[in-house]
């Protein structure tokens, strides 16, 4: 029976260098020229420097900033690496919070985001919509629904000092519908969005 | 629920059924040995792999020899990818810098990745260096794909075949199943995948500056060609620690529709390759509508719920009304551009499947939408299931099925021109007792002991579907979590492989051995006693006999998990 071994640890190696190393390289190699700025990792440039991937959100706090999801990413502890600390959109170790529906901390903690995002947005017409106040799975998502855009529009409207109407212009042709019209969920971008008002409305 | 949301689930079937046919049509081809498409390029490089690994591709193996060939090739492969994990540190291609895993972590993930699991115990940018993804999880993806295949090829041709003593040669299945299947359908996904936006690079993390000043380091690699195989050969494992809810690991709503079908096209078009393979198409067709109407009824479950979302928040003033401006219901833990319908989905096929890839986060779902992942692996993964492990699956359950019908009428039972007798009734009965064995067994003992306890992160009835949910995960090779719980430690991490283990080789062994049993057997002609196994009635039969046997298995405990759970939240009752 044991002289299946050598067939069995043949195949295995075998297969380990045309499966894990020639299958990887020869699709890089392909991917790279078909799609040279995706399979890089989407980078964003300004001004010559990379200043993020427009699949990655990050991380705003500013006013005059679309403010993205909450992330409940995390990164170790300078002072004891054996524990964590939050992060958000620590693109370089994503997660979710986990939370269960019936937590206390955790409905607790949204009452808390619910009246920080409320104070926040003293202006704001429309009931806070979910996606602001829920973390996403990966800790990382790039985009806002159009209501969330349109929850903190006021705000950005006054810190940058521009009518609201001329804004919410602006907004809508940077908010994508459906795929086709048909798959996925209406969304925009925060970074793409951030970096228009940056280029449109300057802050002195 | 909205009819945005409906259109995208029936898109979804349509997809998956206009694919899955035609696949079913040429696997049956591939592995009856007939010519292909595909011959003229790889038929040559099949006979130098033969060649080269010494496999006497000319001659059949007995059960046995076959189910030992299988054994063999995991275990090889096991050890391989341990030593990899554990020597990462010093091997080239790890930009990263990643220290070499743990000794229990690295058992654990071998195991996982072995048995088609892929439960993680780690974060994959956080832990594994660029070649290990490659050589490790990317190969192994492969092979145990592959392995599933193979033990389902010997099961259909024990039907195919009268009076034989063998049943095929594994190492042929096994290579002709990566050869003609897994790597072209590979190859092209990958080219789609990265056209969505999917990295495939070899550059280190990239290090930017944001907006607002900060410094963010973004992770990538070559995710594409590993995400790929990992959907096709519902494996699950993801390059990242999110998987596919990972905006580089799933970047837009299309991709997602390109996973989701990948990981169940294979399994689906095996259902159609078991048709022609017995020479009665009928028969895989009543498999697959079988599967579908149970695969329709928890995406339908599962979106309900999460999109009526978590009352306690609606009642801070949140909206979770869905429109064409919001996705609305629960989305902690979910992406924007997927929102509740293909988070939902995604979620019910990855748990029908063996996949455990996840899009969104199971341990934050509602208690009802949370359970539906939870029952479809406790059902046996049979609902299209791993590539191959599924339908032999369910081809258990047949067995089961038929063998109380013929109890009804009083008659020997036959399923395609087998007499069902003792011998199979009673392999096919073990299989079914391991799942309960292994994942209350299991789920028991880390109920009393405090390092089991200790690894839950929710307090109450979430606590319990935290560790009830990893055994179920882990002995029904599924691999996605509730990722609350503390999983990479010593306990969890030599328990869960435990269970990975037996719910793959306990499974397989009398799988082969039912296999081997029939090939043995004669072919009877069907008579005006024959009771079909293709109409209504059968279909009928057998999803109520998969229910049942599931139900009164599970239901205790489900009881006290998200059932109370979801009467707690209903109450606002919290923990």
């Amino acid at each position: 029976m044991f002289k299946q071994l050598v067939p069995a640890t043949l195949l295995t190696l075998l297969l380990t260098v045309l499966l894990g190393l020639g299958y990887p390289l020869a699709m890089t190699g392909i991917a790279g020229t078909l799609f040279p700025t995706q399979a890089h990792g989407s980078l964003i440039e300004r001004n010559g420097t990379v200043v993020g991937s427009a699949l990655i959100g990050q991380s705003f706090t500013k006013p005059e900033y679309f403010h993205p999801r909450p992330s409940a990413t995390t990164d170790s502890d300078p002072a004891d690496p054996s524990k964590t600390v939050p992060a958000p959109y620590n693109a370089a170790s994503s997660g979710a919070s986990n939370a269960a529906p019936t937590s206390k901390s955790y409905i607790g903690g949204i009452w808390a985001l619910v009246e920080q995002i409320k104070a926040e947005n003293p202006d704001a017409r429309i009931p806070v919509p979910v996606d602001l106040v829920t973390a996403s799975g990966s800790g990382l998502d790039p985009h806002i629904s159009p209501a969330a855009v349109e929850y903190q529009l006021p705000r950005i409207a006054k810190a940058r000092h521009v009518s609201e109407a001329g804004l919410r212009a602006l907004v809508a042709s940077h908010t994508e519908g459906r795929v086709f019209g048909i798959l996925g969920e209406a969304r925009a971008n925060v970074l793409r969005l951030n970096l228009v008002l940056d280029e449109r409305w300057p802050v002195e | 629920m909205n009819a945005a949301g409906i259109l995208q689930i029936v898109v979804y079937f349509a997809v998956l059924t206009a694919g899955a046919i035609p696949l079913g049509a040429y696997m049956a081809r591939v592995y009856s040995g007939e010519r292909s498409w595909a011959d003229p390029v790889l038929r040559p490089v099949e006979r130098i792999i033969y060649k080269v690994c010494c496999i006497k591709a000319d001659q059949e193996q007995h059960w046995t020899v076959y189910a030992f060939s299988a054994l063999m090739f995991s275990v090889v492969g096991l050890v391989l990818i341990y030593a990899i994990m554990r020597l990462q540190a010093m091997l080239p291609l790890n930009p990263a810098s990643q220290a070499a895993v743990a000794p229990d972590l690295a058992f654990n993930t071998a195991v996982s990745f072995t048995t088609n699991t892929n439960w993680q115990n780690y974060g994959g940018e956080s832990t594994m260096a660029y070649l290990t993804q490659m050589l490790g999880m990317t190969v192994k993806n492969f092979t145990s794909a592959a392995t599933g295949m193979a033990v389902l090829v010997a099961l259909v041709r024990g039907f195919a075949r009268r009076q034989a003593k063998t049943v095929g040669n594994f190492y042929v299945d096994a290579v002709r199943s990566i050869l003609y299947v897994l790597l072209p359908l590979s190859i092209v996904v990958t080219l789609a995948l990265v056209g969505q936006g999917m990295p495939q690079s070899f550059d280190a993390y990239t290090q930017v500056t944001t907006l607002e000043g900060a410094k963010q380091v973004i992770a990538q690699g070559p995710v594409a060609s590993q995400v790929a195989i990992k959907h096709l050969g519902t494996n699950g494992g993801g390059f990242f620690n999110a998987n596919s809810a990972h905006p580089f690991e799933n970047p837009t709503a299309l991709s997602n529709l390109i996973e989701m079908a990948g990981e169940l096209l294979i399994s689906a078009g095996l259902v159609f390759a078991f048709g022609r393979m017995i020479g009665d198409t009928r028969q895989g067709r009543a498999l697959y509508i079988t599967m579908a109407l149970m695969l329709v009824v928890g995406i339908t479950v599962c979106y309900w719920a999460e999109a009526a979302g978590n009352p306690l928040v609606q009642a801070m003033g949140v909206d979770l009304t869905s429109s064409d401006l919001a996705p609305g219901g629960n989305m902690e833990g979910k992406e924007v551009r997927f929102g509740i319908a293909n988070s939902a989905i995604f979620a019910t096929a990855t748990t029908g499947t063996s996949t455990g890839a996840v899009n969104a986060m199971h341990d934050s779902f509602t208690p009802i939408g949370g359970m539906v992942p939870l029952v479809n692996m406790m059902l046996g993964e049979v609902i299209f299931g791993g590539v191959g492990c599924g339908l032999h699956g369910m081809i258990v359950f047949v067995i089961i099925a038929v063998f109380i019908a013929g109890l009804m009428v009083g008659r020997t039972p036959e399923y395609l021109g087998k007499k069902m007798e003792a011998r199979e009734v009673k392999l096919a009965v073990l299989c079914i007792l391991i799942f309960p064995l292994s994942i209350l067994g299991f789920g028991a003992v880390a109920m009393v002991l405090p390092v089991g306890l200790a690894g839950m992160s929710a307090a109450g009835p979430h606590g319990l579907t935290e560790v009830l949910y990893a055994y179920t995960s882990a002995t029904g090779n599924n691999g996605s979590a509730f990722g609350g719980l503390s999983g990479n430690t010593l306990f969890y991490n030599t328990t869960l492989a435990a269970a990975m283990l037996i719910g793959r080789f306990l499974i397989i062994v009398p799988t082969l051995a039912i296999a081997g049993s029939l090939a043995a057997k004669k072919i009877v002609p069907p008579s005006a006693g024959t009771f079909p196994t293709h109409g209504a009635l059968f279909i009928g039969l057998l999803i109520a006999v998969i229910v049942v046997i599931g139900g009164l298995t599970f239901f205790p405990v489900l009881a006290l998990g998200p059932i109370v759970e979801h009467l707690a939240l209903a109450a606002g009752t919290l923990f």
